[in-house]
């Protein structure tokens, strides 16, 4: 059996349309998809032009070049990540068993949340604060590029039928108290209640684009690299060195590691298993 | 070499079908392996760790950007879909369900056949719903091979089913015939 050129060749043209639609949405918009994960990113494009019916990749620039309501739509799909309170319940029992007494040595506590997405982790670290006591002396920044997951973030509105998940996870997350105890009621949405709210200062920033975000004790930036490449992940990262105080803690989703990332060599591992890394001395370029 | 990964999908009754067939398997086994398994978000590691103890090949579940390399079969984690880049390396992502499905086999099965053309064998095994059938054809489309359990064999016969039905199956197998299948198919014209 041989190469089957026919397919192959219509791959790299399909790159090269790919490529040039991530060239121009740059240009007009100043949105750079250029160094995200390409196999999810095809997907993800793909998607969005299913919904307007459009099969062309030429075709669906033009068509996002001309109208800019059209662009916030499809930058509102292609950062559309599923996410829950609690999440990886591993992840917050081990922060409080292993980050807290760290952070209760501090007076203020400055913690980011990179890539906020809709906020459940948030809420669910304000929650995990308040419980060990930290929380009146804690801001929590929580930023995103998508401005329609950051509003629903800001509301703190949630679907009341996700609640059940919600409480287990927070039980296996080592909660001390009652998952109800954190929201309001009715017309079967939840509202988390306003002293976690009040804690968290929701704002835009393009992990992409934008710069050094404080002076931080904490960030936390999970399952948002795996959408980048190695290149961006590494751009990405550096920043993150140049947030972090010496001796912060920086958190990442389950499955992502530094491994295979230019940022290891500034890192020391805290918990392997639920990807808690601490920021060590090494000196690093601004 | 003629082929330069294997992807397997597999749902319910899948963790039975693997452990007979992964184990046959030898540690010298030419290909690297990824495969999805439909298991629910709450699963922790316990199907890689188990295989990985039984099996002459390293069983791990996939880390993202990890290369591939042979000697390896990688796993999609639960909760998140697995996914193969162009430069022949793993990403994950946590993008909405794809046929009710996080793993989705399509996904994979898509990604995967874009990344390795015709190098590529794709194996749909037991399962009771239709995701697979839409990546194997784009497998077959791309001039890769593709395998389906033989229905009668499997657990649940729906998901070879579909396969079926969407594109040409090269070899119809029951498990116990898959393994050495491979280990022919890769020492052919190596």
């Amino acid at each position: 059996m041989s190469n089957n050129p026919a397919s192959e060749m219509s791959q790299s043209i399909e790159r090269a349309e790919i490529d040039m639609l991530l060239l121009g949405l740059k240009n007009r918009y100043g949105y750079d998809f250029t160094h995200y994960s390409f196999a999810s990113l095809k997907r993800r494009i793909e998607k969005s032009m299913a919904m307007v019916r459009i099969t062309g990749y030429v075709e669906f620039l033009d068509y996002l070049l001309q109208n800019e309501d059209h662009f916030d739509i499809f930058l509102e799909n292609m950062s559309i990540t599923v996410t829950t309170m609690f999440r990886d319940p591993g992840f917050y029992k081990s922060f409080r068993e292993n980050v807290i007494p760290h952070l209760r040595t501090f007076p203020f506590i400055k913690i980011w949340h990179a890539g906020c997405a809709t906020g459940e982790e948030v809420y669910s670290m304000a929650i995990l604060l308040h419980e060990e006591g930290v929380l009146d002396r804690a801001r929590l920044y929580a930023t995103d590029f998508n401005n329609h997951s950051l509003y629903t973030a800001e509301q703190a509105i949630y679907l009341s039928k996700n609640v059940e998940i919600y409480s287990d996870n927070y039980v296996a997350a080592g909660g001390l108290s009652d998952f109800s105890d954190y929201f309001n009621d009715g017309y079967e949405r939840i509202k988390m209640k306003d002293f976690l709210r009040e804690r968290i200062t929701f704002s835009y920033h393009n992990l992409v684009t934008d710069g050094v975000f404080g002076e931080m004790n904490v960030i936390c930036c999970r399952n948002v690299l795996i959408y980048f490449d190695k290149i961006l992940q590494n751009h990405v990262l550096d920043h993150f060195v140049n947030s972090l105080r010496l001796g912060g803690f920086l958190c990442l989703g389950s499955k992502e590691t530094l491994t295979f990332t230019s940022a290891k060599d500034y890192f020391e591992t805290e918990d392997r298993k639920n990807r808690i890394y601490r920021r060590n001395m090494v000196s690093h370029a601004v | 070499m003629l082929y330069e990964l294997i992807v397997i999908g597999v749902s319910s009754g899948g963790f039975q079908a693997l452990k007979e067939m992964l184990p046959l398997l030898p540690s010298n086994f030419p290909v690297p392996i990824a495969i999805v398994q439909h298991i629910s978000e709450q699963s922790g590691t316990y199907a890689s760790e188990h295989l990985d103890k039984i099996c002459q090949l390293t069983v791990k579940e996939a880390e993202d950007k990890e290369p591939i390399h042979e000697g390896y079969v990688y796993m999609a984690p639960a909760g998140y879909h697995m996914l193969i880049e162009p430069d022949k390396s793993i990403s994950l992502s946590v993008d909405e369900k794809v046929n009710f499905s996080c793993p989705s086999i399509d996904v994979l099965f898509e990604s995967a056949s874009e990344a390795y053309g015709a190098h590529i064998i794709g194996i749909v095994l037991t399962g009771s719903n239709h995701d697979g059938a839409l990546g194997i054809r784009k497998i077959k489309q791309g001039g890769g091979l593709t395998i389906a359990q033989n229905p009668a064999d499997a657990n649940s016969p729906t998901m070879p089913l579909a396969a079926m039905a969407a594109t040409e199956i090269d070899h119809t197998v029951t498990i116990s015939e898959l393994a050495p299948l491979l280990i022919r198919l890769t020492k052919e014209k190596s």
